[in-house]
């Protein structure tokens, strides 16, 4: 390959990296804040993570390791061509082990392994805006994030208890950072909430067609919204994982067979197959299989 | 005493076009004042730079507070602004539609100021908004129905529960009674009149319904072109029409 033939390292121009940079800087002064940033064309479709894409590629050296999760797992599309992506673009390191892992980029998921200091985690962000559902116009909505207008946020829970008794919310659960913005996690499931706050690594948050990056710095105080009498509960399917017996992570419901089979298993693979390695075994797990 | 709102010199203009112009009274509280005239007089224009939709080119519009006194609401920061007008300020739209978030229940809607203004417990929340409802006369079982079910003069209730659940001191209301068939008019206005009298209510109606400020107001202003061509108390300005705009106004009505 000659020079010319090559990327940059990591994709994205030197310009574009530091641009990048300084709205990732940005955020992380003001947590929560919604920086606006431009967003660049990625070769990958809109709600593939190319806001995450942006922001990785921004912060990767090219003595990181990369780790990519996609609902947790390792092994889904969306995680292994992202992986590829920064194989090819940065020629850095990449593992499947939380442990091992500068940065990592997730879809949808914190890892069950509690992150550390020095550690980097770039979540793919659909929707930036917790009020956009309830309040359609950008430039109100950016008001009342000014003038910490955060009433109408509870309007929504108020009505999830009206209509189910419970507040229904189960992801992407609104937040208030520092006691100050009122912040979308992502579509985390509410599980996930409590490892937001006082976390030790850098969270980083991009959404790529709305042009938008806010941040976590460590150690942020982050609370769920909720009511007095409805106290926030994370949640998760009342089972324990049947392939390594774990009962504090968050499941997930597999189909196995057309007769109403189904199995729960960790949705974080790398926790698992760490479980299972250690000699621990669910009551699904089959017999003879060795474990790899 | 101290007038509650004050309003001098206000004058909006659209280009060379006036929307209102040099108007100027003083609203003592629990009083009502009704502001008459034709399309176009400028009556929804004073009413929207009063209630801080609109900035006007001069004038002010100073309201007494409860915690500073007289302000000038027209340059005081926009963070006060908004918070006088979620909680001692209340805006009834013309159409139910404006003032309601179509998409969330009832209670919702009626829920949202206070939790606008830092009520976290939704036990009481939603006593507080079963209890407007049935002051508005609707039935509490429709407490998470959405209004996209209510009929027009049901909406127009439940617009006047969600503005007045934070105990507002004043009201904007911006022909409160259109787009409603009489007999529904005939019982919100009662129903407006009653809430008025209970809560000690200081009002501002723009109407050009002479029936409804007969009704409901102390005092009348006649607009037209943007200027106050009358004012005086409500039975006086209408009994005895001294313009010569008043008189056409008050002659056209029709006698059934």
């Amino acid at each position: 390959m000659t020079h010319q033939d090559e990327y940059n390292f990591a994709y994205l121009d030197e310009q574009t990296k530091r641009m990048i940079r300084r709205a990732i800087l940005k955020g992380l002064a003001i947590p929560g804040y919604q920086v606006p940033f431009a967003s660049r064309e990625m070769p990958m479709p809109y709600g593939w993570g190319t806001g995450g894409v942006q922001v990785s590629a921004a912060v990767l050296t090219p003595d990181d390791t990369l780790k990519v999760i996609d609902q947790g797992a390792d092994d889904t599309t969306n995680a292994v061509s992202i992986r590829t992506f920064f194989e090819r673009t940065a020629g850095v390191e990449t593992t499947t082990a939380t442990t091992d892992a500068s940065v990592i980029q997730t879809r949808h998921r914190i890892p069950e392994e509690p992150l550390t200091e020095g550690q980097i985690l770039v979540y793919q962000v659909p929707i930036p805006e917790p009020l956009r559902f309830l309040e359609p116009r950008e430039s109100e909505t950016r008001k009342m994030h000014a003038l910490e207008e955060y009433g109408l946020m509870h309007v929504k829970l108020y009505e999830d208890i009206s209509r189910h008794g419970h507040i229904a919310t189960s992801y992407a659960y609104p937040v208030k950072v520092e006691g100050r913005y009122v912040m979308d996690p992502s579509p985390i499931p509410k599980f996930d909430n409590p490892k937001l706050g006082d976390m030790a690594a850098v969270q980083l948050f991009g959404a790529g067609r709305e042009q938008r990056i806010y941040a976590l710095p460590p150690y942020t105080d982050v609370v769920s919204l909720d009511f007095e009498d409805h106290p926030f509960e994370a949640s998760k399917a009342d089972q324990i994982c049947g392939l390594c017996g774990a009962e504090d992570s968050y499941l997930d419901e597999v189909i196995t067979d057309d007769r109403g089979g189904r199995l729960f298993c960790c949705s974080d693979t790398d926790y698992c197959l760490s479980r299972r390695n250690a000699g621990f075994q669910g009551p699904a797990f089959p017999e003879n299989e060795v474990t790899k | 005493m101290t007038p509650l709102l004050s309003v001098n010199g206000i004058t909006k203009t659209y280009g060379t076009h006036i929307g209102c112009a040099d108007v100027s009274f003083d609203l003592y509280p629990g009083e009502v004042m009704g502001i008459v005239g034709e399309s176009g007089s400028g009556k929804s224009t004073l009413l929207n730079c009063m209630a801080g939709h609109l900035v006007p080119d001069a004038g002010e519009v100073v309201f007494d507070t409860r915690a500073d006194g007289p302000k000038d609401t027209v340059t005081m920061s926009e963070p006060e602004r908004r918070m006088l007008s979620r909680t001692d300020w209340a805006f009834v739209h013309q159409h139910a539609r404006d003032g309601l978030r179509m998409g969330v229940s009832a209670g919702g809607n009626v829920g949202e100021r206070l939790m606008a203004v830092g009520e976290r417990n939704y036990g009481d929340i939603r006593d507080k908004a079963t209890d407007w409802l049935e002051r508005v006369e609707i039935s509490s079982d429709r407490v998470d129905d959405r209004p996209t079910t209510f009929s027009g003069g049901m909406q127009q209730r439940l617009q006047i529960a969600r503005n007045l659940v934070t105990g507002p001191r004043l009201v904007f209301m911006d022909e409160p009674t259109g787009g409603l068939d009489v007999s529904v008019q005939a019982r919100l206005l009662d129903l407006l009149r009653g809430l008025v009298r209970d809560m000690g209510l200081s009002a501002i109606i723009v109407t050009h319904d002479l029936a409804v400020v007969r009704l409901l107001a102390d005092r009348l202003m006649v607009m037209k072109s943007g200027r106050v061509v009358e004012a005086g108390l409500t039975d006086q300005v209408l009994d005895d029409p001294q313009h010569v705009y008043s008189q056409l106004l008050v002659s056209s009505v029709l006698q059934v």
